[in-house]
């Protein structure tokens, strides 16, 4: 399927992609360069590099192709040939808004909120470790080389454990080293993964390649060993995601990162973990997410109820929300592993709602933290009366993540649960559960923050400032514009999705399996169709596959 | 015109975001004028589509009309679309016109406060969600105004903020609330994935054409009824409408009573052809769930002392009555009630609240009485609201009751029995809050006494008071003096201003006639008189469980005991209201029997007290142990496991330190081992 690369972008034209990499690298190490006695230019270096990706972010949405369904923008060179490592980049419906929420959300964390303790000289790495780690995001959500997403994949790691390690709050080191050992682990598993996929389908095709395209069409992996391959990769996501029961380091990174860092890991960093189930969990290995999806059901549903009700019982507001992350991840994995168009495209689309409400959210906490220097609810109250804009706002993103119909939240997890309840009925019933809980905690916590009569501390609350309000503009306008007319996104989603649900039906027990058998009788008509269509026509190609499965064997 | 229903939601949309840009700068009164005539446009735009509608065939008046593509993937498209069609332009006529009413009301009940502008902006944000709701022409965008009314609920509950009970009571509409929308959602997906479209026409097309299987259209029927039981407040999910009286007046006449909660009626209704296809226990469960609320919430009024709390559980157990019509197949005298129900009770509520302001914020009726020569247009026309909800006729009340009541005995002498029992008692405790409100002795002072203030700030005296304390406390404290009125030095009731009168009298007219829309088959009675609403509605409300038991209105009940005795039903009917209020008069007016009121009725039969007991404690500590049993199990593993890593390392690797390097090492290692299982033991490489 490198026939995406003719589909866009002929040869000559701007490495779009590679720019959006690039550009944020080149203003960290400019930064480097600045020097001590004027802070204020690492400020304007970050400012210009970050505000640069975040506009060619905007070119790439604009000139995206919304009819194709492959990757655009392919951007293709050989590195390491010996191996088939290349630089492959590109961009689908899938990791569209992904790369587009990143190249927003950097700039507004850069200017929209200080580190929690800086002196003269420290500004200058935080703000370089900021553009480090959005090149690192922006590379693993292009890479579609599974060597060259590992090597972005663990730069991310780096920056943010100096963020929160740097710039944290009072258990910062603790919560850094876990965050950095938690994920480096399960990252080991990956690199172990990934390395035999690209030998074992390198068998099958002939020469060893790295390519994630090349390895998801023609791999033909065994069945067995694609299972052990897929959860080596699963780990590491489900490490990343966080899903129950590893999601222990999350609490603790958010609650000690700056707040910057707070909104980048809530708003693109944990979405590592849901893009890659989707890009190299389900693209290659159909069969294996297919078997193991009762596994996947299961432990999302309990992540729904689980973080929802630790979230109800947190004394720390930071704290709450990032259980509240933890349930809200859960929904984007029960969407993944539902295998339907509606539930997978809630799913990408809900990765970038998270992204904004609770970036959004992390931001007024930090806000509040600024102001009040707490996060403990039981000091903060009354808010309301002495800051009613500062309270609307944040009573806004809070409805937008408890999912209030007309606002972003509510599509997304609509979807998800709409479509997951068509082949996964009972998981469903009870995440559909995990929505009640959602609006208990945020509306406590807004209760207890906002309403009430102010003592006399939290009676001296300054009122939004100019600047806070132009930085929350844009999400606002996000929230607002996601949940009225959602479909821009969706048309761009869609198409992908489609064609990653019709792989997994293609190369997986999928019309078989009894349980996603609907009423209907012939749920996911064009796909079912397609697939059965197709299945006909290759029945030979199908028992090739079991001869190469036997080879694999022996 | 019809393409032009756009506009219906598009006005308060519009003073929405007029108040919200320049709210402040408009004040008051200009805030609330502008609010008044945006929902005012938009009546006058749904009383033109109505007359629209009337120039068209019965058959023809059914449109939808598509705004935009709103959630569309794969074979899920959801447009944003409104159906215009006899029953949503019912729903969007009262629901605009009685909010046009309440809104004016409010900009004199609202003088003053200085969130002025804010109180307008979340009415016509209700106005607006409501509309949404009735205009829907698929499941989900009446979800939306479901889920926007909902919020609009906790924004006005809570609206007095500082004060901790409102905003308790906001947020516990809001839960329970979604509760209901739990049922909702899933009535959603299973008719997604049985039909393919969320749409009306498609999901009642299916139910009528008999392609919804049993299973399915049950499913549907009762998850959307959880959903009604929330929004509608019935048991068990009442609870927060008692407390929602928290916000102010005319938030409770308009949402609490006139319309949101009325709009699980019109969900029941409008999908009625899958409670035709449904298992035969829905309707029952849902004809019983109304009759028992309704009886229920009847007896918690006869011993309320608050005013307004009063009115609340009249409204629980009115809904209740419309859930029975439901039920029993009534759905025009459902549809019927709720129009009766949103005139007599939007007055009664409005009443409440111009005697509330009156009194200066007074709510304790024990304080009250002999109000009527203060405030004579508040009276007289709460007193025609009085005569309405108590069944007299010829007042709007009787005949949509005595519709349901007819219907009820032609299902089940139980449910009839239910249902005048509460007819009976309803008549009662509108005629004690009558009386005290406006009648029997004066217990208000006209000036502030300190001793009597601190008297009355005890609080066992004034909540948790036992069994005919009532009227010992009447007798004791002939001229108690309300709490909060020492500022006011001089005190005296008065008439509430033009503003809040002239809503008042038009409301009592439409009480007073309200019952001509659907009058009874009477041989007395003009046939061109009789069933308006009914010939009106017709197109839509289909009856009976299968194709071939399908009738309109009556013939469903032809030929049953109550339909061929429907006079004598009409006579004890008439009896039990004046029973009801004969008895009231005897019991608070004439004193000629003790009140009988006892403790367990006035803390509404202890069942909230019981949930928030569950809530509170075994909820509560169960959520602290999940909470804390993440720290000390779940993460308490990881750090076991991160300690017996580390101290195995140092074992190992004495020469290392630097904590992230040891890890590393042994990560590597595991690396290492991994790759050589994969390539000895498998084989692979």
């Amino acid at each position: 399927m490198i026939a995406a690369e003719a589909a866009h972008a002929g040869a000559g034209a701007f490495p779009l992609l590679s720019a959006l990499v690039f550009m944020p690298m080149i203003g960290a190490v400019a930064i480097l360069f600045t020097t001590k006695s004027r802070p204020e230019f690492a400020k304007l270096i970050a400012l210009i590099f970050s505000v640069g990706t975040g506009a060619m972010s905007l070119y790439m949405l604009k000139e995206f192709d919304q009819g194709v369904d492959t990757f655009q923008f392919v951007s293709q060179h050989d590195w390491i040939e010996q191996w088939g490592i290349g630089w492959r980049l590109g961009v689908d419906g899938i990791s569209l808004f992904l790369i587009v929420l990143t190249g927003i959300l950097f700039p507004l964390a850069i200017v929209g909120i200080d580190p929690h303790h800086h002196g003269a000289n420290t500004e200058k790495p935080y703000l370089a470790w900021l553009l480090m780690l959005e090149a690192g995001v922006m590379g693993s959500f292009l890479s579609l080389d599974l060597f060259l997403f590992f090597i972005f994949f663990e730069i991310v790691l780096v920056p943010m454990y100096f963020l929160i390690g740097g710039w944290g709050y009072e258990n910062r080191e603790y919560a850094a080293t876990k965050f950095y050992l938690y994920t480096f682990l399960g990252s080991a598993f990956m690199l172990v993964a990934l390395i035999a996929t690209a030998f074992i389908a390198g068998r099958n095709t002939g020469t060893v390649t790295f390519d994630l395209v090349e390895i998801a069409e023609n791999g033909d992996i065994a069945t067995t060993t694609a299972r052990w391959l897929f959860f080596g990769f699963a780990i590491a996501f489900a490490v990343k995601v966080p899903i129950f029961p590893l999601h222990t380091w999350l609490p603790d990174a958010h609650t000690q990162a700056p707040t910057a860092g707070s909104v980048v890991l809530a708003g693109v960093m944990l979405k590592l973990g849901t893009y890659g189930f989707l890009r190299f969990g389900l693209y290659l290995f159909p069969e294996a997410a297919v078997w193991s999806r009762s596994l996947w059901l299961t432990v999302a549903v309990i992540g729904i109820i689980y973080g929802a009700i630790a979230a109800t019982m947190q004394k720390d507001l930071k704290r709450l929300v990032a259980y509240s992350s933890i349930a809200h991840l859960g929904f984007i994995v029960l969407g993944t592993f539902a295998f339907t168009s509606q539930a997978i495209s809630g799913s990408v689309l809900q990765m970038v709602n998270h992204g904004v409400s609770t970036g959004a959210l992390f931001l007024f906490v930090g806000m509040i933290y600024e102001r009040r220097k707490t996060r403990q609810i039981a000091e903060l109250g009354g808010i309301q009366k002495v800051a009613p804009i500062f309270a609307a706002g944040f009573m806004l993103v809070m409805l937008s993540s408890i999912g209030v119909p007309g606002l972003n939240g509510f599509i997304g997890e609509y979807l998800i649960l709409l479509g997951s309840f068509q082949t996964a009925r009972w998981w469903t019933v009870v995440a559909t559960a995990g929505v009640i809980l959602a609006a208990l905690y945020l509306l406590w916590a807004y209760q207890r923050v906002f309403h009430g009569e102010p003592d006399e501390e939290n009676s001296k609350f300054p009122e939004l400032k100019l600047k806070e309000g132009l930085v929350l503009l844009p999400f606002f306008v996000a929230i607002v514009f996601t949940g009225v007319y959602p479909k821009p996104l969706l048309d761009r989603i869609e198409p992908s999705v489609d064609r990653l649900v019709a792989h997994v039906a293609d190369n997986s027990s999928v019309e078989t399996d009894p349980s996603y058998t609907t009423q209907r009788g012939e749920f996911e008509v064009e796909h079912s169709d397609e697939a059965h269509g197709e299945e006909a026509d290759s029945e030979q190609g199908d028992s090739e596959q079991a001869n190469s499965e036997q080879e694999g064997e022996g | 015109m019809v393409e032009l229903v756009w506009l219906v939601p598009a006005f308060p949309l519009l003073g929405f975001l007029t108040i919200l840009v320049g709210g402040r700068k408009l004040g008051e009164p200009l805030a609330g004028l502008v609010a008044t005539a945006m929902v005012g446009a938009s009546f006058l735009v749904a009383a033109l589509i109505y007359f629209d509608l009337l120039g068209m065939d019965a058959e023809e008046r059914s449109h939808v009309e598509t705004l935009f593509s709103w959630v569309p993937v794969g074979d899920l498209q959801i447009d944003m679309a409104f159906l215009v069609d006899p029953l949503s332009i019912t729903m969007c006529l009262f629901v605009t016109g009685i909010g046009s009413l309440i809104h004016l009301y409010s900009i004199g009940y609202m003088h003053g406060d200085p969130k002025f502008s804010k109180f307008f902006l979340y009415l016509n944000l209700f106005i607006l969600s409501m509309t949404l709701l009735v205009l829907g022409s698929n499941l989900l965008v009446t979800f939306l105004g479901w889920e926007g009314v909902g919020t609009c609920s906790y924004f006005l509950i809570s609206f007095w903020h500082t004060k901790d009970a409102n905003a308790t009571a906001g947020k516990k509409a809001f839960v329970t609330n979604r509760i209901g929308d739990f049922g909702v959602m899933l009535a959603m997906f299973l008719a997604f994935g049985a039909v393919g479209s969320l749409d009306y026409a498609v999901i009642n097309d299916s139910a009528l054409a008999g392609t919804l299987t049993t299973a399915t259209a049950t499913g549907i029927a009762a998850l959307l009824f959880l959903g009604a039981v929330g929004k509608s407040a019935q048991l068990p999910l009442y609870v927060w409408l008692p407390d929602a009286m928290a916000g102010p007046t005319p938030v409770s006449a308009l949402i609490h009573a006139a319309t949101m909660v009325t709009a699980g009626v019109y969900l029941m209704v409008r999908i009625n052809p899958v409670l035709g296809a449904a298992a035969d226990w829905v309707p029952m469960l849902i004809a019983y769930t109304g009759a028992i609320t309704a009886l229920f919430a009847a007896t918690i009024a006869l011993a309320q002392n608050d005013i307004k709390k009063v009115l609340a559980y009249s409204t629980v157990s009115q809904l209740g009555y419309m859930f029975l019509a439901v039920g029993t197949g009534a759905y025009v005298a459902a549809i019927f009630h709720m129009v009766t129900h949103a005139f007599f009770k939007a007055l009664l509520f409005l009443g409440s609240g111009s005697v509330i302001h009156g009194m200066h914020e007074e709510q304790d009726m024990r304080k009250m009485g002999k109000l009527f020569k203060f405030m004579p247009i508040t009276a007289s026309t709460f007193i025609i609201g009085w005569l309405a909800i108590a069944g007299v006729p010829p007042f709007a009340g009787f005949w949509s009751k005595d519709e349901i009541l007819l219907f009820a005995l032609a299902e089940s002498p139980i449910l009839y029995v239910i249902g005048i029992v509460t007819a009976i008692l309803t008549a009662f405790y509108m005629t004690r809050q009558v009386v005290m409100t406006f009648f029997g002795e004066q217990k208000w002072g006209s000036h502030a006494n300190e001793a009597e203030a601190a008297h009355l700030n005890d609080p066992a005296d004034t909540d948790a008071e036992t069994e005919g304390s009532e009227a010992e406390a009447l007798e004791e404290t002939p001229d108690a003096v309300p709490v909060t009125h020492g500022a006011h030095g001089e005190f005296k009731p008065h008439e509430s201003p033009p503003f809040m009168v002239l809503p008042l009298i038009v409301l009592a007219g439409l009480s007073v006639v309200g019952g001509l829309i659907q009058l009874p088959s009477l041989g007395i009675i003009p046939s061109s008189f009789q069933h308006k609403l009914l010939d009106w509605l017709e197109p839509i409300v289909e009856f009976g469980a299968g194709p071939e038991e399908r009738g309109i209105g009556e013939a469903i009940i032809d030929g049953t005991w109550a339909y061929d005795n429907k006079v004598l039903l009409i006579g004890i009917a008439i009896a039990c209201a004046l029973l009801g209020i004969i008895a009231g008069l005897a019991v608070y007016q004439r004193k000629m029997v003790k009140a009988v009121e006892p403790e367990l009725l006035a803390r509404g039969w202890r069942y909230d007290e019981a949930i928030s007991w569950f809530m509170g404690r075994p909820g509560r500590a169960g959520f602290q142990a999940v909470a804390d049993g993440d720290g000390k199990v779940v993460d308490g593993v990881v750090n076991g496991v991160a300690t017996l890593v580390r101290e195995t390392a140092q074992q190992v690797r004495k020469g290392q330190t630097g904590y992230v390097r040891q890890y590393a090492g042994v990560i590597g290692i595991g690396v290492v081992l991994l790759l050589g299982w994969f390539v000895v033991i498998r084989g692979i490489l």
